[in-house]
């Protein structure tokens, strides 16, 4: 029996993530980049529940959950004691999934932004609520299919555009804000070293498919979440004291239409509606200067 | 088992005593003469269940099967074959 | 040191006393000065803590459970609606076992909107796990505080500190303040059972399955009913060093009481002064003042009033469709003993509303026509409602 394959893994294998889990391998990836000296406060949602069914756990680094919307605010408190009790080297790290971040976490994430915490905040953004059942969530984008927005006679699929949250963090006026792909680790742990070496509050957004969500096979995970960049739909930057900096521009951006076809969540959009949706990136895009 | 308060878990990455692998129903298998120990297989493997070598191992007690390797590899050195078919 | 103090204040100074490590606290009325002299102490360097400007009372919680799970002794204070917003974290902060210390000044729930005493808001989280301690006085505030952090710290449980409204939090009352030697001696610094720290992972909260969900609830009810002993023992510890008692209830000339009155808070004083005139009189009327609400004492309760002929619950909450919460609670403690007294219900003193000697004398003219008769009419009423406004003969 071999149980640490992975010597240096900081979560362990044996967690229930489906087969193909985009964010699971976000969680390992950022666990490689911040390693040990951490201490993780999460919000229910997939990682959470898949990872420790008492009296199982997958963590392999302190780790807390609490609720759902207040993974921010109990990073803030461990952030507080480790100050109080004088304890250095050791970096607080609040996770939570699009939904505890975006929808009901957004307030208790503004407060320790705004109190400049010291605070790695890292959302990982499957674009729904996955764990209950791919509810719709703020960061849906627009036209996807969810289990609160289906394809009807009268309504198909999110009818508004997917909420801003780096922007939001940004006019904060944290310190470092970036967006991250699982396609791109390399670039995803990064900006993770960066951030986690500022005090203060630094967020890192990160595009994590779902299988099931998305409707895409377990194997095309990564090929999906690079197509979120090549055609723009994903932007890779980081936003450092105020500063813009994308880093990464798709050479020859690919039209939106070859990203939307690989999910069965998109699978019932007209050409007029990806028209609609390529307009949308074609603005973003322009905003972040890409052509 | 010892219950404790608060259901505290406190052996950490207890959780390696499942072998997910029994999830499969394609299983990895690399092509030895194809495979360049590049490690991409390695970094996308969302368990951990394969290690960057030349070349690459599958650790087949976690692997659920998933096709990123498979899917990624840039040299296709990795094929996805039926459980239970060699 | 006697100094003049509000309830608030003394809380304050106890939590200052106790060496807390991390304030974490969102105002409401009637709590701010809590809140407000915290920060002054932090701002002057008089207490070397981390004052949290959170932006929500549910974030209070949220930090101060953060802060207890990686070892930090922690404190907070709320009221009413922030206790109510709070909530859904009290289970969790218990269920989670942090030794949270927290000070409510009693105060109604909305709607309507009501920012005066009654002590609707901690009744109905009484479910949530927490130790629930209730003070007659500033005095009572400042030492339960301070013993707060030991009881929780030795169980692994939360202790809300509570205290009425306007009534205490900003009455002043001359308040022995303890010097923090002596503080120092009786409270050593927290140690936890279980910590976040990297050097030793463990992993808190997670899912509890069904296998287990129930057996790690019994332990939780199982140190609830461990608290009720070691509240006695730390409080005997607390009388020997500071010369002040409490006890989980406190008998006010009711072992010999045919009446006797049962009462939580600042109440306790008005009903011990007519309990004087009464004695004065030659009448045997008692009261019973609970200051552990939980654990509830149901030995020491039944000790307490089973000799009685009537027992009458002054109590400033209500379950709606159902009755008092002490009432309630005291009523299923005697379901089994053998001749139980009668027991009447008095909902009084809601939303701020003036307790007065009539009242209390009204209630005890019940409890006594009662005792007489042999029998409970009506088992549940209202003190000092204007019977004409609602259209009901009470």
């Amino acid at each position: 029996m071999n149980d640490k394959p992975f010597p240096e893994s900081l979560i362990a294998p044996g967690h229930g993530a489906c087969a193909g889990c985009g964010c699971i391998l976000a969680m390992r990836l950022a666990l490689e980049a911040l390693g040990k000296n951490v201490i993780i406060s999460m919000a229910t949602g997939c990682m959470e529940v898949v990872t420790t069914p008492y009296p199982e756990t997958s963590w392999r680094v302190p780790w807390i959950h609490v609720a759902f919307e207040n993974a921010a605010a109990v990073a803030s408190g461990v952030s507080a004691a480790l100050k109080s009790l004088g304890k250095k080297g050791v970096k607080s790290v609040a996770i939570a999934g699009d939904g505890g971040t975006a929808d009901i976490g957004l307030q208790a994430l503004s407060g320790t932004v705004e109190r400049g915490d010291d605070v790695l905040y890292i959302c990982y953004d499957n674009e729904a609520y996955e764990n209950t059942g791919i509810q719709r969530s703020s960061s849906t984008p627009f036209g996807a299919w969810t289990t609160t927005t289906p394809i009807g006679k009268v309504k198909r699929g999110e009818d508004r555009p997917k909420k801003n949250l780096p922007a939001i963090i940004a006019a904060h006026g944290a310190p470092y804000v970036a967006t991250a792909s699982v396609a791109y680790p390399v670039d995803f742990m990064n900006k993770l070293k960066k951030a986690a070496a500022i005090e203060g509050p630094t967020y890192v957004h990160v595009l994590a498919p779902c299988t099931p969500g998305w409707r895409i096979d377990n194997s095309k995970t990564i090929e999906v979440a690079r197509l979120a960049v090549l055609t723009g739909f994903w932007i890779l930057y980081e936003i450092e004291n105020g500063k813009l900096n994308v880093t990464f521009k798709p050479p020859k951006r690919r039209p939106v239409a070859d990203y939307l076809k690989m999910q069965g969540r998109f699978k019932h959009l007209t050409d007029a509606e990806i028209s609609k949706i390529q307009k949308m990136v074609d603005d973003q895009c322009k905003h972040f200067g890409i052509e | 088992m010892k219950l404790t308060a608060g259901a505290v878990i406190t052996e950490p990455g207890n959780a390696a005593k499942n072998k997910t692998g029994s999830w499969r129903a394609f299983r990895p298998i690399i092509d030895v003469e194809k495979c360049t120990g590049c490690g991409i297989c390695s970094m996308y493997c969302p368990e951990p269940a394969i290690h960057k070598g030349k070349p690459a191992k599958v650790d087949y007690d976690y692997c659920k099967g998933c096709g990123i390797c498979a899917n990624e590899c840039p040299f296709h050195a990795i094929t996805m074959v039926p459980e239970g078919k060699r | 040191m006697k100094k003049m103090l509000t309830g608030n204040e003394a809380a304050a100074i106890a939590a200052k006393l106790a060496r807390v490590k991390v304030i974490s606290a969102y105002p409401i009325t009637p709590q701010t000065v809590v809140v407000e002299k915290l920060s002054e102490f932090v701002a002057d360097g008089e207490l070397d803590a981390e004052f949290m400007k959170v932006e929500s009372e549910h974030s209070a919680l949220s930090a101060c459970v953060g802060a207890a799970a990686a070892g930090a002794r922690t404190f907070t204070a709320t009221s009413s609606q922030g206790l109510v917003y709070m909530a859904e974290m009290l289970f969790i902060a218990s269920g989670l076992r942090l030794p949270i210390v927290m000070a409510n000044a009693n105060r109604a729930l909305s709607a309507p909107l009501n920012i005066w005493c009654d002590q609707q808001d901690s009744m109905a989280v009484r479910d949530c796990g927490w130790i629930q301690l209730y003070c007659e006085n500033n005095q009572e505030i400042m030492d339960t505080t301070i013993q707060a952090f030991r009881v929780a710290e030795s169980l692994s449980l939360p202790v809300m500190v509570c205290f009425d409204g306007f009534i205490l939090s900003h009455t002043a009352e001359p308040v022995d303040v303890p010097e923090q030697k002596d503080v120092d001696e009786f409270l050593p610094p927290f140690k936890p059972q279980y910590v976040l720290d990297p050097e030793k992972p463990v992993t808190m909260g997670p899912m509890g399955v069904p296998e287990y969900y129930e057996e790690i609830k019994c332990m939780q009810q199982e140190a609830m009913r461990a608290a009720k002993e070691k509240l006695v023992k730390v409080d005997a510890e607390f009388g020997k060093k500071f010369g002040r008692r409490y006890k989980l209830l406190e008998r006010y000339h009711s072992d010999d009481a045919d009446v006797v009155l049962l009462t939580m808070g600042s109440l306790s004083s008005s009903v011990k002064e007519i309990v004087d005139r009464y004695r004065e009189r030659g009448e045997k009327v008692g009261l019973v003042k609970l200051k552990s609400f939980r654990p509830f004492p149901v030995e020491e309760l039944i000790d307490a009033l089973g000799h009685a002929k009537a027992v009458a619950v002054l109590e400033k909450n209500i379950s709606f469709g159902s009755a008092g919460a002490l009432f309630l609670d005291t009523a299923a403690s005697f379901i089994n003993v053998e001749k139980p007294p009668l027991m009447l219900d008095f909902i009084c003193g809601l939303g701020g509303r003036d307790v007065e000697a009539l009242q209390i004398k009204e209630a005890i003219r019940a409890a006594a026509r009662a005792a007489e008769s042999g029998e409970v009419r009506k088992a549940v009423r209202w003190l000092g409602l204007r019977e004409k406004l609602v259209g009901l003969r009470t």
